[in-house]
């Protein structure tokens, strides 16, 4: 419980500093200043001291979906394994139940931004159901190859297994699935190239499109959980295919900080390469999205063939 | 007469009752509570049936030379039970809807056809199942035309199913000396009669099951029929399709080989597929919902293929565990498509349109539709805590635990099956959030829209029923899957408890925790929200973002059709939409633009390739043939006598 209590607190402080190292890093990379590592908490502090705005003709849907996507993702970092394998809420949910938790979220935030009744709302919920259903197959598949090995989907076992043998992730199968789960990183989380997630332009908007009537904490609320969404899926990232450092069994708590130190690193080395890469990178066409998805799907598939046929 | 026996006779004499009620012109409350009775009996019935109680009986004399013969066994009583279930919502729910009379009826013949025990029993059962379904199809053929051509639609591929059934357990029955289900399973068949009675009553059941490529009847005959139909329908009488499949191929039949079910799990997959990209792109609340019934019925093959497929290569555990997968799902499908079946029937009621582009705006007017339709949604959509995710889960670990052992076929199936059935379930996403996020919320696109009121407390009262089945499957399969295990064949796959842990392979989830453990960090949230935003102030109301052009019309929201307007493109190939563009100039100039028409629409390719060129054809044929009969008598009396010359030729020959 403790593990998971460490997690859950970890993901909820760190996340929007990771948010903060990337805008550093793109801002240095592009030749800026940059506005500092802790500019995203102090606008999610300037955020909840504003008054919360009801727009004409939202309900109940509207309200709630802030506060469905935020709890998604405090359960999901209660969930994956992060700094140890041994969370008390391990057992409730394997890697499937996780992704799907993910895909809740995105479904309440599009239904609020369906709510809005805006042209703009309904685009953003449009594009971001497209990219989900497209992603979908990739996610479970890379699941199915990832699993064999162990023969679970849990994650515990997964990532236990890894830590016991940590040269078995050296194998085909674990570089096609972690390409493919790259990809599928960047476009759950609107990274570049399948969304920008610092433009507000009408015609290549995704997330901002949804999000575009909220205001106050309720958009405090929303950046908070997709910076959560963020770290958690680098730190499962992590920890599926580079588990050094993480807090296996009954840990002391000696091995418990080694292993928060570790993730942090890990994560931000994570987040400084996606950062990095962004800024090399254009967004993609929107109806080119699917082509990349696609690719990732089909990397995926040779993963679990690559583990039956080289076994 | 054991507690099945006696709870099964009496739903069936309750049903029989309230059809004379209705027959005499009862009022709906009569027929309405009676019915539902009928379904509680035959329910209780299912559920002794599932503990492991088992009847039979044998009427010689109400069948001429056959007689009837009725046995109850696990695997029936869970249909029974799931009839019974989704026939107490509808019948309750109809008091307030409308007259549908032979629906007592309809709900008898259900409720036999997983009792027969023989083959003439099963098929005057499923023929009377048939014929009445097709009686309520046409209850409003008055009112709109679209009625009778679904109704014409149905009579015939439901007729062309019950000719393959017929032809394959005839075959079937003649092979093995006998027709009741006891010889047809001692019987020994040489290989071919076993193909040819498998794949003869394969293709009847999976057109009952709206299976892709025999699904042309589905979307057009659940959209027309009245909404408590519809969910009778969609929720029970497709189930036997399935039911059919398993009683056949793994009981009578005893399994097969491998080739038999990767064609049941190629056929499911097509349709998973293919049922939920139409629904994703449908208007249509009510075709979507249709379409929507295909997917899950595909789903459910999925999973009955891969268990005789495991069967076939000895993987008893995995065999068990897939149609353990496959029976819930058939289970939380009925559940939670009666309710958004009958949701969207108090849409219709309270709107008088199905048109989604129409629609919008309902959670102000009719705010316990709504949420209960948002339930409904979210279990449809396979997602937490919703009771789909629970089946469609046990039925990813059964196929992902299958690589080492089921060799090459296997290892190529079992993948794509795996990311077929994440596309669907994706797509399944996109489809509900489509539905409810602009059918129920945002503002109303007509005038039908927001003049539309809540519906009367009967209608209320049977989605109200339904929603809290799903949610009880949703938050306590538990209690469901060791009742589903002595349906399954061989050792128990599944623990039950808190948790839901796999017995054969390791696998763990619970429900019920995830729930939990969601609106905990819910509520948690909240209160944070709370205790942090310093200066709580009511919320002000404001204006919404409209590029300072002044308050937007509803016409500028986005409607159905440009939410999945993506989709559509990504899938053009597959779905191959058709667009119209009519420009009418002026007439003095050819430049000057008068009016401008464009039409777009997805038709259903399949039919259009499929069974635009049969129909077609039969149309030519008939109306050549209409050459032969020019009215002239003496020309029919040769046809009379050459038929005669013909015959005594053909008998000489033989003979």
């Amino acid at each position: 419980m403790t593990g998971a209590l460490v997690q859950v607190v970890l993901v909820a402080v760190g996340s929007p500093l990771l948010i903060g190292v990337m805008r550093q890093v793109r801002a240095r990379l592009e030749g800026r200043a940059g506005a500092g590592v802790l500019q995203p908490w102090r606008d999610l502090r300037k955020l909840m001291r504003k008054e919360p705005i009801t727009p004409h003709g939202t309900g109940w849907v509207f309200r709630a979906a802030p506060l469905l996507l935020a709890g998604t993702a405090l359960v999901v970092a209660a969930v994956v394994p992060l700094v140890t394998t041994s969370s008390a809420l391990d057992g409730i949910a394997d890697l499937f139940a996780v992704t799907a938790l993910l895909a809740l979220g995105s479904v309440a935030l599009a239904l609020g931004g369906l709510d809005t009744g805006t042209a703009f709302g309904g685009m953003g919920a449009s594009r971001e159901m497209t990219v989900l259903a497209l992603v979908e197959p990739t996610i479970l598949v890379s699941v199915f190859a990832l699993s064999i090995r162990v023969g679970s989907t849990n994650l515990g076992a997964i990532v236990t297994s890894t830590v016991e043998d940590p040269l078995s992730v050296i194998s085909p199968v674990s570089v096609l699935a972690a390409v493919a789960l790259v990809i599928v990183i960047i476009a759950e989380t609107g990274r570049i190239p399948v969304d920008n997630p610092s433009t507000h332009l009408e015609l290549t908007m995704i997330h901002e499109a949804m999000i575009l009537e909220y205001a106050g904490p309720d958009l405090a609320l929303i950046e908070w959980a997709s910076a959560m969404r963020l770290s958690v899926l680098l730190g499962l990232l992590a920890s599926l295919f580079f588990p050094v450092g993480i807090a296996v069994g009954g840990a002391s708590a000696l091995a418990v900080l080694v292993a928060i130190v570790a993730l942090v690193l890990k994560v931000a080395v994570l987040g400084v390469l996606l950062a990095a890469g962004e800024v090399f990178m254009a967004k993609l066409r929107l109806f080119r999205i699917p082509e990349l998805l696609a690719g990732s799907f089909l990397l995926a598939l040779l993963a679990v063939a690559a583990s039956f046929f080289l076994a | 007469m054991n507690l099945v026996g006696t709870l099964f006779c009496a739903s069936l004499a309750a049903c029989l009752l309230s059809a004379c009620a209705a027959l005499l012109r009862a009022r709906p409350l009569v027929t309405g509570v009676g019915t539902a009775g009928a379904g509680v009996l035959a329910a209780g019935a299912g559920v002794a049936a599932l503990s492991g109680e088992t009847w039979s009986a044998w009427l010689p004399d109400v069948l001429p030379l056959a007689g009837v013969r009725l046995a109850i066994d696990p695997l029936g009583g869970l249909f029974i039970a799931i009839t019974g279930a989704v026939t107490v919502c509808a019948a309750i729910y109809g008091i307030g809807y409308g007259k549908a009379g032979p629906l007592p009826l309809f709900v008898a013949s259900m409720l036999l056809v997983p009792a027969a025990a023989s083959v003439s029993t099963f098929l005057v059962c499923w023929e009377l199942m048939a014929i009445t379904s097709l009686l309520l199809v046409l209850t409003e053929h008055r009112r709109r035309a679209a009625v009778g051509e679904a109704g014409l639609w149905y009579a015939v591929m439901t007729h062309l199913g019950l000719v393959a059934i017929l032809a394959g357990l005839v075959a079937f029955a003649a092979g093995a000396g006998g027709e009741s289900f006891e010889q047809l399973r001692a019987a020994t068949l040489p290989e071919a009669t076993r193909d040819l009675a498998f794949l003869a009553t394969l293709i009847g059941f999976a057109s009952k099951a709206g299976i892709v490529p025999l699904h042309v009847w589905l979307p057009r005959a659940h959209p027309e029929a009245p909404s408590q139909v519809s969910a009778l329908m969609s929720a029970a009488m497709v189930n036997m399709g399935v039911y059919g499949v398993i009683r056949v191929g793994l009981d009578l039949l005893h399994g097969g080989p491998a080739w038999w079910w990767l064609l049941v799990l190629a056929a499911g997959a097509l349709s998973a597929l293919y049922g939920i990209l139409q629904a994703a792109v449908a208007s249509d609340l009510k075709r979507l919902l249709a379409y929507s019934t295909s997917e899950n019925m595909g789903l459910i093959l999925i999973g009955v293929g891969a268990a005789g497929f495991f069967a076939a290569q000895r993987a008893p555990a995995l065999a068990g565990l897939a149609l353990a997968a496959a029976l819930l799902h058939v289970v939380n499908h009925s559940a939670f498509k009666t309710l958004l079946f009958l949701a969207a029937g108090s849409v219709l009621h309270a709107s008088g349109t199905r048109d989604l582009d129409a629609l919008g705006g309902l959670r102000n007017r009719m705010p316990y539709t709504t949420v209960l339709f948002a339930v409904g949604a979210l279990c449809a959509s396979a997602l937490p805590p919703g009771n789909g995710f629970v089946s469609e889960w046990l039925l990813l670990q059964s196929l992902i635990h299958a690589l080492p052992a089921s060799g090459v076929a296997g290892a190529v199936t079992m993948p794509l099956a795996v990311g077929v059935i994440a596309l669907s379930a994706g797509l399944a996403v996109a489809t509900f959030v489509k539905a409810f996020g602009v059918g129920f919320l945002a503002r109303p696109r007509s005038p039908e829209a927001e003049a539309a009121h809540e519906s009367p407390p009967s209608m209320l009262a049977g989605m109200g029923l339904a929603g809290v089945c799903c949610v009880v499957l949703a938050v306590g399969p538990t209690l469901v899957v060791p009742a589903l295990d002595r349906v399954v064949p061989g050792p128990e796959v599944v623990g039950g408890g808190l948790m839901l842990r796999l017995a054969g392979v390791s696998g763990v989830i619970s429900p019920l925790l995830i729930t939990a453990a969601l609106l905990l960090s819910v509520v948690g949230v909240l209160a944070l929200v709370r205790l942090l935003s310093v200066r709580t102030r009511a919320r002000r109301a404001a204006r919404l973002w409209d590029c300072g052009a002044g308050p937007m019309s509803a016409r500028m929201e986005y409607t159905a059709t440009s939410f999945a307007e993506p989709l559509q493109r990504v899938f053009d190939d597959v779905l191959a939409p058709e667009s119209d563009l009519d420009v009418t100039p002026v007439k003095e100039s050819a430049y000057l633009v008068e009016a401008v028409q464009f039409h777009a629409r997805v038709p259903d390719r399949i039919e259009h390739r499929l069974y635009d060129p049969v129909i077609a054809a039969t149309a030519a044929v008939g109306d050549s043939a209409r050459r032969l009969a020019d009215g002239s008598v003496h020309r029919y009396l040769a046809y009379g006598f050459y038929a005669l010359i013909g015959v005594l030729i053909v008998l000489v020959v033989i003979a």
